[in-house]
């Protein structure tokens, strides 16, 4: 519910309405572009980062609150954990359930592998499951895998890995059948037609989505799929440590259950990572619309085993986060919202900035009006937000249009109070995506043995930033790739003798390096009083 | 309205001094619990903070989502732990999209007395006896549109005098409606035989092979459609 001051400013944005529709705002140079990105956006904020001092990636610089967890020691004591006791023995483990770990879990079965998954919290409790917007895949006459190409590494500004964005690209229309051939319901016209739209920085409408519930969509039906072939999904226990074989190849992992406490081993031929995001790290004491397992785990992991972390200095925050009311602050507000036509407003009701911008330049954007312009609105919890003009979406689609293709987001706002067909609503930039992680390549593959990284946990196929509708996509392609790749590889592979010769290594190389410190990582789960402790 | 600053809210019995404006969920990591179930999304996606509630005076059991609903004065509250329910094992390619089917995945839809328990809970406010109306008639289009916002948290399960597991229902109707019931996308199918064939690697190779300064002019100057 709105305070009497804001539905008076609310009078400005409804006075300017009429003069800004059918009048696009003007897109930036590329020129101005670098300038606003460099005076606003957080990855140039130099305070919140530093140098990591070990490891592959030493004298690189990354989010201090990463740089903190890396330069950690493991959770484990290594003297009560016996290697020789193995509780399960498998082909692939997939670490992490969410799309990626669920589309990898379905490809690995395939070739005949016996698939484990563990995963922290639920099957499916991923930021998957809160992927609003849509997926995007070149798959009309007007489009092209070529074309996908271009606008991916434009959005990435040219830093991309070319071959993982074609095998992104190229793969897109064939995971779309895929997910429509599991049952997953895209929206269509009467004819079949895929309803499809814009996205910050695409060139073609090919934004296909299901309703504003995309990746829940997504993610129930791939976990029902993955349930009914009967793999064996292991909850509430987060791996904690890998395990190599005297080869140096990884072979495994120690999982922690989460309530009783206690470590198991699994043996596996091969390991998929899938562990996500960062988001629930705040950085730079961000807000996050992320998960709340989104903590990071699969970089500190993979980087403890010798994985190269690439692009980790860079995060996207998507600018359309709730900066209004206070119960939801930083939770997504999809970029379809925009896609379908809402545009962001200052405090006097004029728009400062083209509503479809790559995500990168329109945070900056809003972030220079709020800090640097001083025309955001103050909200009564002493946050700062812009108007999205979101009443703009049945003006322009006809009435019903915003319920009926947002009805998750009409559906949150309503629960405080505000109909966003009506009002325009609050926001501001949330922490949203890392975008660099684990390297890999086209197979899915890291440098490290039978390590595989697949979805926001691996790194370069966005560069420095992503677009829209990629994220879902990528889990999708590089879930599927390292789950068949994982899956024949295990077939050839011979473990040795099992060791964590690696982790007691890294405490040796701490230490060496002068780091002393009683941090522990993974961090699995974050911990929140909302003031309690003030 | 003037906002009471802090409510006094019970937790698995305890009493803790609450501010007003937090979500139950928030509040009880206030309270100082570190979640481990009962908190996923945090968005109103998942499903995973399904919590029941009675306020004092009031002798109705609430269910809501702990991280969408705000505190109020005197709520007793308790997180539903992971709630158990039924899962019919299907293979996607040999099911057949009849009422039949549906009949024998999930018999006991046929137990149903009409009670009404399952809307009356539903986090999201869903016509959860309607869309298991659809599935029993074999209505798979209907039923997947009504059940299309159903996060999974359970609530409709936990109430069900008939032992109906509804949101696993909902989801066995939108995967027919989704692959066999909805119109195909001829363009889809297109574009796909055309990668496979090899017929859009050409443009796709010749943007590789360009360095980035000739990538960045391509860039700036591409068309985009309205």
């Amino acid at each position: 519910m709105y305070t009497a001051e804001m539905r008076e400013l609310i009078k400005k944005v409804e006075a300017t309405r009429s003069k800004r529709l059918g009048h696009d705002f003007p897109r930036l140079s590329p020129e101005a572009k670098l300038e606003i990105l460099k005076k606003n956006h957080p990855d140039y904020i130099e305070s919140g980062f530093r140098t990591i001092n070990l490891g592959v990636n030493k004298g690189e610089k990354v989010p201090l609150e990463l740089a903190n967890l890396i330069e950690a020691k493991s959770r484990i004591e290594m003297d009560k954990i016996n290697l020789e006791k193995i509780d399960h023995d498998v082909d692939v483990l997939i670490v992490g359930a969410g799309g990626a770990g669920a589309s990898a879990a379905i490809e690995a079965v395939k070739t005949g592998a016996k698939v484990m998954i563990a995963t922290k919290l639920r099957f499916g409790d991923a930021n998957t499951m809160m992927a609003e917007g849509g997926i995007q895949a070149a798959d009309k006459a007007d489009d092209s895998p070529a074309k996908h190409y271009l606008d991916v590494m434009g959005g990435g500004h040219f830093t991309n890995v070319p071959e993982l964005v074609k095998a992104l690209v190229q793969d897109a229309p064939e995971a779309i059948k895929w997910l429509n051939d599991f049952g997953v319901m895209f929206d269509k016209e009467e004819d079949g037609t895929m309803l499809t739209n814009h996205g910050g920085g695409t060139s073609r409408k090919r934004m296909h989505a299901a309703a504003d519930y995309s990746g829940a969509e997504i993610m129930r039906v791939l976990r029902d799929e993955v349930r009914n072939l009967g793999v064996e999904v292991v909850e509430f226990s987060p791996v904690v440590e890998l395990i190599k074989d005297l080869d140096g190849k990884v072979a495994g992992a120690i999982l922690f259950n989460l309530e009783t406490e206690e470590y198991s081993v699994v043996k596996a031929k091969t390991v998929i990572l899938t562990t996500g995001g960062a988001g629930r790290l705040h950085y730079q004491g961000f807000p996050t619309s992320n998960h709340y397992g989104a903590t990071a785990d699969g970089l500190v992991l993979g980087y403890r085993v010798g994985a190269e972390l690439a692009f980790a200095d860079t995060i996207q925050y998507h600018p359309t986060g709730v900066a209004f009311p206070s119960q939801i602050f930083g939770a997504l507000v999809t970029e379809k919202v925009r896609g379908l036509g809402a545009t962001p407003l200052n405090i006097d009701g004029e728009q400062f900035v083209y509503h479809l911008e790559t995500r990168d330049i329109e945070a900056s954007a809003i972030i220079n009006e709020c800090k640097v312009n001083k025309k955001g609105i103050n909200t009564p919890t002493g946050e700062v937000g812009v108007w999205l003009d979101t009443p703009l979406i049945d003006i322009i689609h006809g009435e019903g249009t915003l319920e009926k293709r947002l009805p998750a987001m009409y559906r949150m706002f309503k629960k405080f109070g505000i109909d966003m067909t009506k009002e325009p609503i609050l926001i501001y930039p949330t922490l949203h995506y890392q975008n660099g992680g684990l390297l890999i390549n086209e197979f899915g593959e890291t440098k490290i043995e039978n390590l595989y990284v697949a979805g926001e946990c691996a790194g370069g196929i966005h560069g420095r930033n992503r677009l829209m509708g990629n994220s879902l996509l990528d889990i999708i392609v590089f879930g599927r790739r390292a789950g068949k790749n994982a899956g024949k590889r295990s077939k050839s592979v011979v473990i040795k003798d099992l060791t964590l010769g690696h982790v007691a290594d890294y405490h040796k190389e701490l230490i060496k390096n002068g780091i002393e410190t009683d941090r522990v990582s993974p961090l699995l789960l974050p911990r929140y009083r909302h003031g309690a402790d003030k | 309205m003037t906002e009471k600053q802090m409510v006094d809210v019970f937790i698995l019995g305890k009493k803790y001094s609450v501010p007003s404006t937090l979500t139950i969920m928030d509040a009880m990591e206030y309270a100082g619990y570190q979640l481990i179930r009962g908190c996923g999304c945090r968005s109103g996606f998942c499903g995973a903070c399904a919590t029941v509630y009675r306020t004092k005076g009031d002798n109705e059991l609430k269910v809501v989502l702990a991280c969408q609903s705000k505190v109020e004065d005197g709520m007793y509250l308790t997180q539903i732990p992971f709630f158990p329910g039924k899962k019919a094992v299907y293979d996607m390619e040999k099911i057949e999209p009849t009422a039949e089917t549906m009949g024998e995945m999930y018999p006991e839809l046929y137990k149903c007395i009409g009670c009404n328990s399952c809307t009356k809970g539903c986090s999201q406010g869903l016509n959860v006896m309607q869309y298991i109306a659809y599935a029993q008639r074999g209505e798979f289009e209907k039923c997947a549109e009504e059940s299309f916002d159903c996060v999974g948290c359970g609530i409709c399960a936990t109430r069900c005098p008939a032992g109906i597991t509804h949101f696993n229902v909902g989801l066995l109707a939108r995967r027919i409606t989704g692959k066999y019931i909805a119109p195909k996308s001829e363009h889809l199918d297109i574009r796909v035989q055309e990668i496979e064939e090899g017929r859009m690697a050409a443009e796709l190779d010749e943007l590789m092979s360009k360095s980035i300064d000739e990538l960045k002019d391509l860039y700036n100057h591409r068309d985009i459609t309205k």
